[in-house]
This record gives structure tokens, sequence and C-alpha cells, in this order.
């Protein structure tokens, strides 16, 4: 199949990216000629174990953590409902979880599923978040108690790419004796992350949105955290994550660490300077253009704007139409009636919830492409505000009213 | 990623009729901005026929390609016509809408069925009937004219069409109820007062101070203890230890392993019992 992968514009990489080439070529053996099982005694497989074991050094070091502190999961939901259920299981008298309104559905939706699990309770408390989608450090310390088993908050929005001080926020919670977990699907690859230096215990990361494939994630658990498995069988991952290894994806994604600590700097230049040019234009030149989300306290790849009083699908499709990929917090493409949870939490107004599109870059992309898409959007914007019962109305008031 | 029709993306990459007429014989406007789409549509009557037909959408692909396409329809039709066009006849013009677009084409003749009224100079029903969902302020008629119109059988569909019971889903019980009694034929019956299905906080108040006073206080007074009820909030029983049991190591335990299970074997099993904060 054919899926034009070298024409496309490839700005969605919040939501997964590009296997890297040099990945590619780190996994074929382990899916050709090294076949063995890791667990086996034999040379053939046993080879295939050290293999295993490389990677876990290479995501360790990424991370700042040590090897025997990485669990090979099958993806990052995965990754989050063991941390969050291991510490529920540890403390069973604690009922208490606080998270974020802001979370990902892999953590939302499993809190959300605990205040109704039959004969284990749970109380969640989820922060709100302010206009610029950050964290109020006073409610989450007010929000601790005597009771809280765990603590859950994402490293980095997906959706915005606010970052929140999770180090700040894990110091705290050790204070109290509770448990922290961190989604850092998003953060990690984009940002340093150093574990040897906070009081993080849990940490879940994705192979796929670091270039890495799908269908291989990470739970970090810190040494003399008290852990029960998730998925019990084998004594794979030292009897912490039964199932035969994905030995593939995991050595891709120990590839993928590497490359990641690698081009961390460019991420953080290069990339930053393409994403804010990007936003800057398109504030600039768009009228009636917003950003959602803190201006600086963000990921350097990430910018979502809302562009007022048209909807974020028909921007896609017309966006489609010159093979630029990018996603939208909009209801039709929230696969729900509603737009996005997270602007809702942040107050972001229905005239630009459904318009908000999200633009995550990577090292992959090239001035050209924003170039390229800078061009296109302002015909797009101004073509379906045309076709917007909202927007004459809107542009009088504008002519009218803001002479200056 | 929709599965569209090359005709909705034609309508929607070259949409038909975009605009308003100035003046217009009739005007429909339904939808609204926090509800996600909305649609403006504008028509001129001459001697009975509509001889023009503009729109202004606000809303997805669907949402643009239906109301072009209705525009095109309704061109050169008598207002008799026009006025028995359905939602279904929208979506079959376009080749078919994914079943979670329907409403789209609802919308379309929604503001079709309103620039009509308009043209008459009547007040649709339609606004006057009960509110059923709040969050996308549909109403018992709507419903039941879906519900009839596209011989709908879930509570899924209505949501799919109408868009009814697609925000906090408060309102799927009421859907149940209007769904049911329309497809056998029967006038759907006003909403009924809130049914007691749980227990109410009061009635959980008299429970537990009866199993208070029954069991628990005199097994823990019998040890120089007591216990007081503090609050019940939902499904939270706070409350308060005294004597012997407020210094004892085995407090924790007394209150989760005793007193909360007491309470959820006799008053009801989502119980939780905490002790009040010092």
């Amino acid at each position: 199949m054919n899926c034009g992968s070298d024409q496309v514009i490839y700005m969605d990489n919040n939501a997964t990216t590009r296997i890297a080439p040099e990945v590619v070529d780190a996994m074929m053996p382990f899916l050709t000629d090294c076949y063995g099982n890791p667990s086996s005694m034999h040379t053939f497989g046993g080879q295939v174990g050290h293999a295993v074991q490389d990677a876990r050094q290479a995501v360790a070091g990424l991370i700042g953590a040590e090897p025997e502190e990485i669990i090979f999961t099958s993806c990052g939901t995965e990754s989050d409902s063991t941390a969050i259920l291991s510490a529920l299981q540890t403390f069973r008298d604690n009922r208490h979880v606080v998270t974020t309104r802001v979370e990902h559905p892999a953590v939302k939706s499993l809190c959300a599923s605990l205040t109704s699990m039959t004969g284990h309770k749970h109380r969640v408390t989820s922060l709100t978040v302010a206009a610029d989608g950050t964290l109020n450090l006073d409610q989450y310390r007010d929000s601790l108690s005597d009771d809280t088993a765990i603590v859950s908050v994402m490293w980095a929005n997906n959706e915005t790419g606010v970052i929140f001080p999770v180090e700040e926020m894990a110091q705290m919670a050790r204070e109290r004796g509770i448990l922290f977990h961190t989604d850092a699907v998003q953060a990690v690859g984009k940002i340093p992350i150093n574990l040897h230096d906070n009081a993080i215990d849990f940490l879940a990361l994705s192979g796929h949105k670091l270039h890495a494939p799908k269908g291989v994630g990470v739970l970090y658990v810190r040494k003399g955290t008290p852990f029960v498995p998730f998925i019990n069988g084998g004594h794979q991952e030292q009897g912490r994550r039964g199932g035969t290894e994905n030995v593939a994806s995991i050595v891709g994604l120990g590839r993928a660490c590497q490359l990641a600590a690698e081009t961390m700097e460019e991420e953080n230049t290069r990339v930053r300077a393409l994403r804010d040019k990007l936003e800057k234009s398109l504030l600039a030149t768009v009228p009636k253009a917003r950003l959602n989300g803190h201006p600086t306290q963000r990921l350097p790849n990430t910018s979502n704007i809302s562009f007022e009083y048209i909807e974020g699908e028909a921007i896609l499709l017309h966006l489609n139409k010159y093979n630029i990929c990018a996603s939208s917090g909009s209801a039709c493409t929230s696969g729900s009636l509603e737009p996005s949870h997270v602007l809702r939490a942040m107050g972001v107004p229905f005239t630009a919830a459904h318009g908000s599109i999200r633009f995550s870059l990577s090292v992959y992309n090239t001035e050209e492409e924003v170039d390229f898409v800078l061009d296109k959007i302002p015909a797009i914007i101004a073509e379906l505000r045309e076709m917007s019962p909202f927007w004459a109305p809107e542009k009088m008031k504008q002519a009218g009213g803001d002479v200056s | 990623m929709w599965d569209y029709t090359d005709k909705v993306k034609d309508h929607f990459l070259h949409p038909r009729n975009v605009g308003e007429i100035e003046n217009p014989s009739g005007l429909g406007e339904v939808g609204s901005l926090s509800c996600g789409d909305a649609l403006k549509l504008s028509i001129k009557v001459e001697n009975g026929i509509i001889t023009d037909a503009r729109f202004k959408t606000f809303g997805c692909a669907s949402a643009i390609a239906s109301s072009s396409a209705l525009t095109e329809m309704v061109k050169g039709m008598s207002v008799e016509e026009a006025a028995k066009i359905t939602n279904q006849d929208i979506a079959n013009s376009l080749g078919g809408l994914p079943k979670e677009k329907m409403h789209c084409s609802v919308m379309g003749r929604e503001a079709l069925e309103a620039a009509i009224a308009s043209y008459r100079g009547i007040i649709l029903p339609m606004a006057q009937g009960e509110i059923v969902c709040e969050c996308f302020g549909v109403t018992d008629l709507e419903i039941i004219q879906a519900i009839k119109e596209s011989n709908l059988r879930s509570v899924e569909e209505i949501t799919n069409f109408t868009k009814a019971g697609g925000g906090c889903g408060k309102c799927e019980d009421r859907l149940r109820e209007i769904l049911q009694a329309t497809v056998n034929g029967l006038p759907v019956e006003p909403r009924k007062e809130e049914k007691v299905r749980r227990m109410t906080t009061l009635q959980k108040i008299k429970k537990i101070e009866e199993v208070l006073a029954r069991e628990i206080q005199p097994t823990l007074q019998k040890d120089g203890g007591n216990i007081e009820l503090v609050d019940v909030d939902g499904d939270f029983v706070t409350v308060s230890l005294r004597g012997a049991c407020a210094s004892c190591q085995a407090s924790r335990t007394t209150l989760k392993e005793y007193v909360e299970k007491k309470l959820r074997e006799q008053v009801i099993d989502t119980l939780i019992v905490e002790e009040a904060k010092p």
C-alpha cells in the first residue's frame, strides 16, 4: 500500500510520529532472523534477551533512570492503568485519587471508572486549570489528603502542549507520603527529563510518540516503590509484566530513545523556531485567531490555535486537500458532539473551541513546509468565514467598533 | 476520518448558493455557535415558486454540504413541494451521510421548515415543546418528528439524528420513554417527576442512625468508646470516634472493617465511611 507519505506535510506529531529510518534498521533483524525468545536458555534466544537489555539501558538513559526501573508495556495507556491501579491496590484503605480535568483519556476514563467500581468506590479530585491551561499549586496542595493513594498528572498536555510542574508536585506528594504518577507520553523526547533528580514514582511513555513503532510503551517505577502487576503471567520484566516481549518494537524504542537524546537540542531550537514562526505568522495574519495555552510554559513543538466563528473539521478537510495533516478539538473531531474537554476546562468560548486546530511538529518538518502551510491557511479561513452566519456581524463590529 | 461520499466532498469544497438574499421572502435560522453547527437559510418566493435559495453555515463538512445540496434541491420547487422535503431526501441527494452526521441533514430540513414558516407568517410549534436535551436545546416535538420521519429505533439513533443525548447524557431515560411511546403509536406522557431510584440523603441518614444506635454504638460502648454521625454527603459518611476509640491505634480498622462493613450491609453497599478531620 502506498500511503503517499512523501507528499504529506505532517504536522500531527502529538497524534503519532513517523518511525525513524534508523529505528526501522535496528528492528529489522528481530523481525527476520533473530526470532528467538529472550527467555530461552539457548544462545539463539539469549542474544535477543541482550538486545532487550540494551534497549532498556537506552530508555533509562533518556529519562535519567536505572535500567531495572524500566518495565516494557504495550502502550502508554497500559502504563497509566498499571501505575494507578497498582497504587490503589497497595493502599487499599486510601480511596482518594488526585488528577486534572485535562488528562488524556488514558487517565481520565480510568479515574472516572474508579468512582463507580463497586466495593472499591473511590473519590477523585480533578484539578481545574486556568484560562491558559496551567494548574494552581495551592489548589493542588489543598486537594491532598490523608487518604490520597496516588496523584496522576500529565507532564505535558497533548492538545495545548502546556507543561505542568510535575517535579514540584511530586515533591509535595512525597512529603505527604502519597505516590505520584505522571503520564509523560508527550514530554519524553521533547524536553529533558531526569528522574534521578525528582520524586516522581511512576512515569508512562509511549513509543510511537517519539519515532518508535506503535504497540510499545514503558512504565518507569522508581526503585523501592510498592508495585502490583497489572498483567500477571510469566517472569518477564522481573515478574512485573507477564507476556512475551514485543522484541522488535522494544529494540526500536531503545534506538528511538538514543535518537531523541541526540535531537533534543534541535527539537528545542530549530523545531521550536519553526513552531514559533508558524504560530506568530498565523496570529498576525489571520484576524480573530487566538492561541490556546500558556505562551511559554509549553512543549517546543505544539501550537493550538483557534480560528473563531468556523468549525475545525471543515478546516482540517481543506488542509487535507493540500496534504497537510493537523488535528482539531472541535466537536465533530472529538468523537462526541461536544468540543475537547481540555479546551472546555480552560474555559475557551464556544466561538473558539469549535474552530481549534493543533499543529504539532517534529524534527522531520522543514521551513518550506511551514511556509507552504502559512501560504494556504489564510485563504481557507477566509473562505469558511464567508460561509459562516456568525462572521459577517463580527466583521462589522470590528470595522465599526475598532477604528484604532 | 469520516467517510464522506464524493458528492459530500464536492458540495463541501465547491458549495453552491452561499450567501444571503436581500429582503428574502422567508428566513430560517437554526442551531447556534455553542451547539457546533448553525444554518441560516434565506429563500425568495415568486408566485408560489422558490426562485432562489442561499445559505450560510457554521459547521463541519457534512453541515456545509447538506446546506449546499438543500439550496439546489429547493430552487424551482413550489413551496408546497419544498415543505415535503425530509432530512432523508437531503442525505440521499448527497449519496448518504455517515450515521453520526445525520443531524446535519436534520438541520437542513429544520431550516427549510423555518424559512417556509416565516414566508407563510406562521410560528412553528417545535420550539414550544418540552426541552428534553438541555445541552443542545432539543424539544420533544423535534425528537418525535425525527423518530417518525427516519424510523428511528434506538437512543443512539436519536442522538445521531437530533444530537439530543450527545452532551451530558442525562436525558437518555427520557429519550427512551419518548422513543417507546412514539414507536408504539402512543402519545408521549409529560415528563414524570424524578423517580426515586436511589435512597435520598435523608433516608440514608435515618437508616444510618438506626444502625448506629441499634448495633454499632452498643458494641463500641462495651470497649469504652463511641461513635457519632457528623455528616452524610452522597455516599460519603463522616463520623467522629469518641472515648477510647478516638485514641485507639486500631481506630482506622474499626472504621473500615467494622463500621463501614455494617453500614454497607444494612443501608446501601456503596457507602464510604470516613473519620471527621479534627
